[in-house]
């Protein structure tokens, strides 16, 4: 460990060098170690804030390490180290330098304990992300990522507009509790909402995640959306609102993720109902309210990343992740269908997986702190999230009627990432203490108790068997090659069509102008390099006479200007 | 010992010279010149330590006092200069050894009158610093310019004859009308020493003896630092020296002569009466705005790389004047923290080109086509200073850019903000050239596929590179002791 170091240098510093390392295991080796490195930094530090910098009046305090941070610095490394593993056998410096680069620059800004440290490290993270959408070097991935870089840097610029309204008002950069009272609250709170993925904000998200590459999914499901809900819960802990749109968000997308055919697209609307759970905790900002948001995201990056790997190991085999034409996999794939199922189960909060301990930690704040209404409704998405996440992907993947397609086991390094996932999900089901103990505050709280236990079973077999009866009824919405349409139509399709229009009849009057300046600009450059070109009267070396002349007629000015 | 630091700081060039010109040619001349270059720098690097602790620091000449001997007076404002020239002294002296070697117009048995004029150069450009006495500052001036005609002359284009004797032409006049202002200002109080002379000047303001001193400097100073449109001794004079010696002079010299106007017009005459009664600011301004803009866009149509950052230093100065018309510790600010950061920028821009002359003999652009990928630790910082220049956020340019815009605003001058902004796109410009046929056209037919220039020319070239990213973070010496300098010459700070 290095005094005042900080983590996040490790991974970005290391993104870097890591394209010395020579193409192969050297460089798969160097990139194993950062995270790890990371990690044991990240470990020895005590709690305090480090690495101050002067810039210019403002002082930086670009390191600020206490139990909220910690969490999820902790689970930013483990997922960029299952990520490394996951991609061993990628042989695409794009994706690895994006690779690390990106959690480097989200474990930043979770560890950034001003708002100009939490900008970099945002704009930074928006920046290399788009890299992994990019490096799938297809048209349509090429145009998702572009959409998802427009959201991205809009974040950004909200947050820097929010930060300097909140800077010349309270003249302090610190990172604290903010509200939306305060100034500039209302920019950064859109500008963490969009992140978020707020509801309609979060059209992106669905868009870009399942357009990325293979390996850029995982990467992308861990980082972005919890560096925003670690924003969220740092600033704006408590706000009521956050319920509101926390509950909502849990709730919509189930709708979508039952007809969605592409099963990445489904997992990346179940991201949203996740995230719904984790903004409801922050909303409800108690001790136990807040420790239950930290605690999902903790766990949700570890079996999002399980589910998302799993359908990562689909594409790469069987080279499509649509529902239509997926099934009967599991006589091909048997340990990542198994391996699917354990996420599925994490996911779906069956006792003695990973969601159960947490999510029951943000519905017992909701219902302590009398939240009736949102404690239904999660009820609700909590069996909605069994439905599409935990049934209908390994269902449609692996199992339902035979697709006929056989293909290779995943390699052995996607298991071992897998796995280790896997293990991770059902460790943090038996034992919750371990997560209990690192959580900011400090709790005491049992999910095993008999009501818990068998409210949630019973959630989830009523679930199972809602799912059971519709398809055999064939009620169940098919499998179909389809497009669905979210609130991005409005402005993807519906004011393109309008601005046509509109544009039509300005870029004629545009264009009339567009001439004359051109014809401008141009006669002024023809008189600029006249003057200044190569041989322009400017350029040219003088006669010497001519410069004293210069000299004298200043001297006469000089003269004349002061003895007036 | 430590008292005699200013002293020491003129003395020890000063007889390290002619060792030089006595010793046999070798090594060990310029061995000799880098131990005084490093003295030099070690010395002006206490005397900043000890300012900034203790305050002023006040020598006497052989004992003398103030009024009547010879004083040299060490504040902020000067130790910084100082500090500045001895720097750029030591790295360009470093880079030099191969450069007289190889590539300059003198046999070997000539090569230690190099070193022995550069060291001269060195001694009038720290002594017009250091001194506390306003003729002292004339004979200093007369030393360094006089050897950096030499060392100008000896490049190896034969149009380096011509481009010193034009500057020798002009630098005389600068430098006389500078003595006949600091003759006046004898005449009519009869004292040369500074604190003395700022003293009597109030009493014998309004006279118009006094008001032709100040015409008579204010040309002769700015001759001297080359501001627009009495520049044009300087872009030949820089395109056709030694790459050495125009590291050297480009960092150094025009930084000189701005501290030598700011120290006439600010501690002698006194800001009030100058900008106040004389309005100094009315000729200084326009001229700045229109160097910064006019060399700006010539700089954009050369063709020799070397001209091109000539024309582009012609600019910056501009932008110092403009910092120093301001009259405010921001713009003030901003002005000599350009002082500081234009040095590291042009320095590691004419040595990274000195690098390229050194492998291909050439800096013509059509020559430079491609050598980013043969040469890509010189072009490296070639980009690195460019970035500077340009004012890129994290270097060095940034920090006395963003200083000046802040000076423009305060005084609520948005056009001149404004164009501070617009010329940074123009160097975006011709810096854009360079690198664009550096790295992106194919290498010219005909020319010798050599390597990467030699370590003893790129380690200097990057230690003034790796200065230009770290001042631009820590700004504490070049934004925060320049702050005080100008809090100290506008008579405001502590």
């Amino acid at each position: 460990m290095i005094d005042g170091l900080n983590p996040a240098l490790i991974l970005i510093g290391g993104s870097l060098l890591a394209l010395l390392a020579p193409q192969g295991r050297a460089r798969n080796l160097f990139m194993l170690a950062l995270p790890v490195l990371g990690a044991l930094q990240l470990w020895g530090l005590p709690y305090g804030e480090y690495a101050r910098i002067e810039l210019f009046d403002l002082t930086l305090t670009t390191l600020r390490l206490d139990g909220l941070s910690f969490a999820f610095a902790l689970v930013f490394h483990i997922a960029a180290l299952l990520a490394i593993i996951y991609a061993w056998r990628l042989d695409d410096p794009v994706q690895q330098v994006a690779g690390l680069l990106y959690p480097g620059a989200a474990v930043g800004a979770v560890l950034a304990g001003d708002l100009v440290t939490l900008f970099i490290c945002w704009e930074l993270a928006a920046v290399s992300s788009v890299f992994l959408i990019w490096a799938r070097r297809t048209q349509r991935a090429y145009h998702a990522g572009m959409r998802y870089l427009l959201a991205q840097i809009g974040s950004g610029v909200l947050l820097l507009a929010g930060v300097i309204v909140h800077l010349r008002a309270t003249g302090s950069i610190t990172f604290e509790h903010l509200g939306l009272d305060s100034p500039g609250g209302w920019l950064i709170f859109i500008a963490f909402g969009i992140k978020a993925a707020f509801p309609l904000l979060h059209n992106w998200l669905q868009d870009a995640y399942p357009e990325a590459t293979v390996t850029g999914t995982v990467l992308l499901s861990a980082f972005t959306t919890k560096m925003a809900i670690y924003a969220l819960a740092r600033g704006f802990a408590g706000t009521e609102s956050l319920i509101t749109i926390g509950t909502l968000m849990a709730m919509f997308p189930i709708f979508y993720a039952v007809i969605e055919n592409d099963l990445r697209r489904v997992l990346a609307y179940s991201m949203n109902n996740q995230l719904g759970f984790m903004v409801v905790g922050v909303g409800i900002g108690t001790p136990l309210g807040l420790d239950g948001a930290v605690a999902h995201a903790f766990a949700d990056i570890l079996f999002k990343a399980l589910l998302f790997m799993s359908m990562g190991a689909v594409l790469l085999r069987a080279g499509t992740v649509n529902g239509s034409e997926l099934g009967g996999l599991y006589k091909s794939m048997p340990l990542t269908a198994g391996l699917c199922m354990v996420g599925a189960a994490s996911i779906s909060a069956f006792p003695l997986f990973s969601a159960f301990v947490t999510k029951s930690l943000i519905l017992e704040a909701a219902a302590r702190e009398g939240h009736w209404v949102s404690f239904l409704f999660l009820l609700f998405a909590s069996a909605g999230v069994f439905h599409h996440a935990g049934i209908k992907i390994p269902f449609f993947a692996f199992f339902a009627h035979d697709s006929g397609i056989r293909c290779e086991e995943a390699p052995r390094n996607m298991l071992v990432a897998m796995g280790l996932a896997a293990a991770l999900c059902v460790g943090i089901g038996v034992f919750p203490e371990a997560l209990y103990a690192i959580l900011p505050y400090p709790i005491a709280f049992d999910p095993y108790t008999t009501t818990h236990v068998v409210t949630q079973l019973q959630l989830l077999a009523w679930s199972a068997l809602a799912f059971s009866v519709l398809v055999r009824t064939g009620i169940y919405p098919p499998e179909l090659r389809s497009v669905n349409l979210d609130f991005d139509w409005g402005y993807r399709k519906l004011m393109p069509v309008v601005a046509t229009g509109v544009w039509g009849a300005v870029s004629r009057g545009w264009e009339a102008f567009n001439t004359a300046v051109e014809h401008l600009v141009k006669r002024l450059i023809a008189g600029l390099a006249r003057h200044h070109g190569q041989y322009g009267v400017l350029a040219t070396t003088w006669p010497t006479g001519s410069m004293v002349l210069w000299a004298v007629v200043l001297l006469g000015a000089c003269l004349i200007f002061y003895y007036l | 010992m430590t008292e005699h630091l200013p002293v020491l700081q003129v003395v020890v060039p000063l007889i390290a010279a002619p060792l030089c010109a006595l010793l046999r040619p070798g090594r060990a001349v310029w061995l000799l010149a880098m131990v005084t270059c490093a003295l030099c720098l070690l010395i002006a690097a206490l005397l900043l330590d000890r300012v900034l602790a203790q305050g002023v620091i006040s020598y006497a000449m052989g004992g003398w006092p103030a009024p009547w001997g010879i004083e040299y007076r060490v504040d902020a404002a000067n130790a910084y200069m100082l500090l500045i020239v001895a720097a750029i002294g030591a790295v360009v002296m470093a880079f030099a050894r191969t450069v007289v070697e190889q590539r300059i117009r003198l046999p070997a048995s000539k090569q230690p009158w190099f070193y022995a004029t550069y060291l001269l150069c060195l001694t009038g450009l720290l002594g017009m610093i250091v001194t506390g006495d306003a003729f002292n500052v004339f004979v200093f001036l007369e030393i360094s310019s006089l050897s950096s005609y030499v060392l100008i002359s000896i490049g190896r284009d034969r149009r380096a004859l011509t481009a010193a004797y034009q500057y020798l032409i002009m630098g005389t006049i600068g430098a006389t009308f500078i003595l006949i202002g600091i003759g006046f200002l004898y005449v009519m109080t009869g004292t040369l020493n500074m604190a003395d002379l700022a003293a009597r000047l109030p009493a014998v303001a309004d006279t118009r003896t006094v008001r032709a001193a100040f015409a008579f400097l204010t040309i002769g100073i700015s001759l001297k630092l080359a501001l627009f449109p009495l520049h044009l001794w300087l872009p030949n004079a820089y395109a056709y020296a030694p790459s050495a010696v125009t590291a050297f002079l480009a960092a150094t010299a025009t930084k000189v002569a701005i501290y030598v106007l700011l120290r006439f017009f600010f501690t002698i005459f006194g800001a009030q009466f100058s900008f106040g009664t004389m309005r100094l600011d009315a000729i200084l301004l326009p001229l700045a705005l229109a160097g910064i803009f006019s060399a700006s866009v010539v700089a954009i149509f050369q063709t020799n790389v070397k001209r091109m950052l000539a024309y582009s230093s012609v600019a910056q100065i501009g932008y110092m004047i403009l910092g120093i018309s301001l009259v405010s510790v921001t713009g003030l600010t901003a002005a000599i923290s350009h002082l500081f950061n234009h040095a590291l920028m042009k320095g590691t821009l004419f040595m990274a080109l000195g690098c390229v002359s050194f492998r291909i003999g050439a800096v013509s652009l059509d020559r430079m086509a491609g050598v980013g990928r043969i040469m890509p630790w010189t072009m490296g910082a070639f980009v690195i200073g460019g970035l500077s220049l340009i004012g890129v956020p994290m270097t060095a340019g940034f920090v006395s850019k963003w200083y000046l815009i802040l000076g423009a605003l305060e005084r609520g001058w948005w056009p001149v903000a404004l164009l501070v902004l617009f010329t940074s796109l123009l160097a975006v410009v011709y810096i854009w050239r360079v690198v664009e046929t550096a790295y992106f056209q194919p290498a010219p037919e005909g020319r010798a596929t050599t390597g990467e220039a030699p370590l003893a020319l790129l380690v200097p070239t990057w230690t003034l590179a790796l200065a230009n990213l770290y001042f631009g973070l820590d700004t504490s010496l070049n934004a925060g002791v320049a702050r005080r300098a100008a809090e100290a010459l506008l008579g405001v700070g502590p």
